[in-house]
């Protein structure tokens, strides 16, 4: 009896734990391989336990230089789409013009089209238009498939804000300029920052449209692909586990920083109201 | 917070009242905001799709080379139907079984996050996104790994003779259809953690106090509050998960290629540019024909 009602409580938490498990076995399975080496080129079985991946990650530079280029590329896409996705957020939020509807279906379709719709259509735009496909057709294919994502996080935060902080600001003859830069935009930096994280994440792991605009450029996820026909050097792990470790820092730093200002304006408020009791 | 405590105040002192809101000058504003962006998506969405149309019509004896003619050659379409249909099946069919196994799996998930996780709230979440932290590509080889002919989980399958000897995963429609639940399931955890996050508990009590079951519970509370965040979940996994073609051909076979598969070696390979636009139009007007019964069926818009 109290085993059934424990097991009544607890079944949903047990599935969630398994399914969690699902979701990382395929991580593990990757730190795994960045210390293996391999038997032959082909063998994806763990074989051998070894440093040496971590020791040479660039010991097939080709490889290197392609992280590098998708650096390059997530960072000139994300500067440009977190730009112009700002700009539009602000927009959206803050005025009323003409034709809002039909630019919230404009910037709402990117995200539900499949990528390949958008990567072939691009590819056939530059044919026709005969540009040379390579590193700036894939950076403005980036921009499109991003900036819809930073209008949407964007304009989550910038709904959320209290609009009463910028008209005491205002009330208290801050100039419009004042007002922004030191009311606006610090409350809306968070979302800006999501963003643009989101957005060179999206850049960085795009496959699917950067392999139909490439020409000749090969960026990590289009090396991996190469490199899954002729023999994947056990390095691509290495980068694939540092990839994680660094965004998973990302993310528990940042959580912790929210953790210290909640805490800082908790204690910044607890004084005030013992003070205006005083006065 | 505190950037509160930064404003100047100085610049008060002169006794001039706060500026009043100018009407006329602002009426540029939003459009001077918002024309870089959407410029550069109609440039780079919007027309590529109307490019992409033309090319579908494109006479299909041109080449590359020779240049092609817009011929207005509709005969693309069955054409291309005719000879890929089971590949275009095949999208559909392993995005569907993909998504009822993500069903099973995310909806749990979400639920146990949302509801039971207390404290550690935050940290599950974080554990949902965290696997698209690695590579797209390098976690679903890490699948071809696991699932390996030599690998623990065959052999284990196989001593329980759920798979027979020489019984594989590898190279077999279970292992993509296994991938595509992977590799999208984190899209329909999120939209449906956040709505039955807003789920209140006391409602719960409320149903079984009224001597609900807990399935008859779970059909008219819980269900109907995590409606909108099901209904977008299953679109973010059913649209990407239709459209992939890593999944079929890094865990697959010919045998298993799915629609993106033919459009990739369409216009990349055999530089057949008019089916290879033909198809994609069909796949977008496909998927759009499904979201769009499902979301009517549905009956919510609150989605969009």
């Amino acid at each position: 009896m109290k085993l059934s009602r424990w097991f009544a409580e607890h079944w949903v938490m047990g599935v969630a734990l398994l399914v969690l498990g699902y979701l990382f076995l395929p991580i593990a399975v990757v730190a795994a391989l960045s210390f293996n080496r391999p038997s032959s080129r082909l063998s994806y079985d763990f074989n051998e336990f070894t440093l040496d991946n971590w020791r040479n990650p660039c010991a097939t530079s080709d490889m290197c230089d392609a992280v590098l280029r998708s650096v390059q590329i997530g960072f000139i896409s994300t500067v440009a789409a977190t730009a112009l996705g700002t700009l539009m957020a602000f927009a959206l939020v803050r005025h009323r013009f003409r034709g809002r509807s039909g630019l919230n279906v404009l910037i709402f379709l990117p995200m539900a089209t499949p990528e390949l719709v958008m990567g072939t259509s691009l590819l056939a735009l530059f044919v026709a238009g005969g540009v040379p496909l390579g590193f700036w057709t894939i950076v403005i294919a980036h921009v499109m498939f991003c900036v819809s994502f930073v209008v949407v996080t964007v304009k989550a935060r910038l709904a959320g804000m209290d609009r009463r902080l910028e008209e005491a600001a205002m009330d208290l003859y801050a100039s419009e300029w004042q007002t922004f830069r030191r009311i606006t935009l610090p409350l809306v930096l968070p979302g800006i920052v999501a963003a643009a994280l989101l957005a060179f994440s999206l850049s960085f792991d795009d496959f699917i449209i950067t392999n139909f605009n490439s020409g000749t450029t090969v960026t990590f996820p289009m090396y991996v692909w190469g490199a899954a026909q002729r023999g994947i050097p056990p390095q691509v792990n290495v980068i694939g586990t540092a990839m994680f470790l660094v965004a998973l820092l990302l993310v528990l730093a940042s959580s912790l920083r929210g953790r210290q200002a909640r805490r800082a304006a908790v204690t910044a408020a607890v004084p005030s109201p013992r003070a205006s009791t005083r006065s | 917070m505190s950037a509160l405590a930064h404003v100047p105040t100085g610049s008060g002192q002169s006794a001039s009242p706060p500026p009043a809101a100018r009407p006329g000058r602002h009426r540029l504003l939003p459009y001077l905001l918002l024309l870089p962006g959407a410029a550069w998506l109609f440039l780079f969405f919007a027309v590529p799709l109307l490019q992409l149309a033309a090319a579908s019509l494109y006479d299909p004896d041109g080449s590359l080379s020779t240049g092609y003619a817009l011929t207005w050659a509709f005969g693309n379409y069955p054409t291309a139907l005719q000879a890929y249909w089971p590949q275009f099946g095949r999208s559909f069919l392993y995005a569907g079984i993909a998504l009822v196994l993500a069903l099973l799996m995310g909806y749990p998930l979400a639920y146990a996050i949302a509801q039971k996780a207390g404290r550690w709230k935050n940290l599950l979440l974080v554990c949902v996104i965290a696997p698209m932290f690695t590579s797209f590509l390098v976690r679903t080889l890490a699948w071809k790994t696991i699932l390996s002919d030599n690998g623990w989980l065959v052999g284990l399958l196989r001593d329980v003779h759920l798979l027979g000897p020489d019984g594989r995963l590898l190279a077999t429609p279970v292992a993509v259809v296994l991938g595509l639940t992977y590799n999208f399931l984190p899209f329909l955890v999120l939209p449906l953690y956040a709505s039955l996050e807003r789920l209140d508990y006391r409602l719960l009590e409320a149903s079984s106090d009224l001597y609900a079951s807990p399935l008859k519970t779970f059909r008219r509370v819980t269900l109907p509050v995590s409606m909108p965040g099901l209904i977008a979940g299953t679109l973010l996994f059913f649209i990407p998960a239709t459209g992939d073609y890593i999944n079929a051909e890094l865990l697959g076979t010919p045998n298993q290629y799915m629609i993106g598969n033919v459009i990739d070696s369409a216009f990349l390979v055999r530089l057949d540019y008019p089916q290879g636009a033909a198809l994609s139009f069909l796949l977008m007007s496909a998927i759009l024909a499904v979201v769009f019964v499902y979301l009517r069926r549905a009956g919510t818009e609150e989605v969009l």
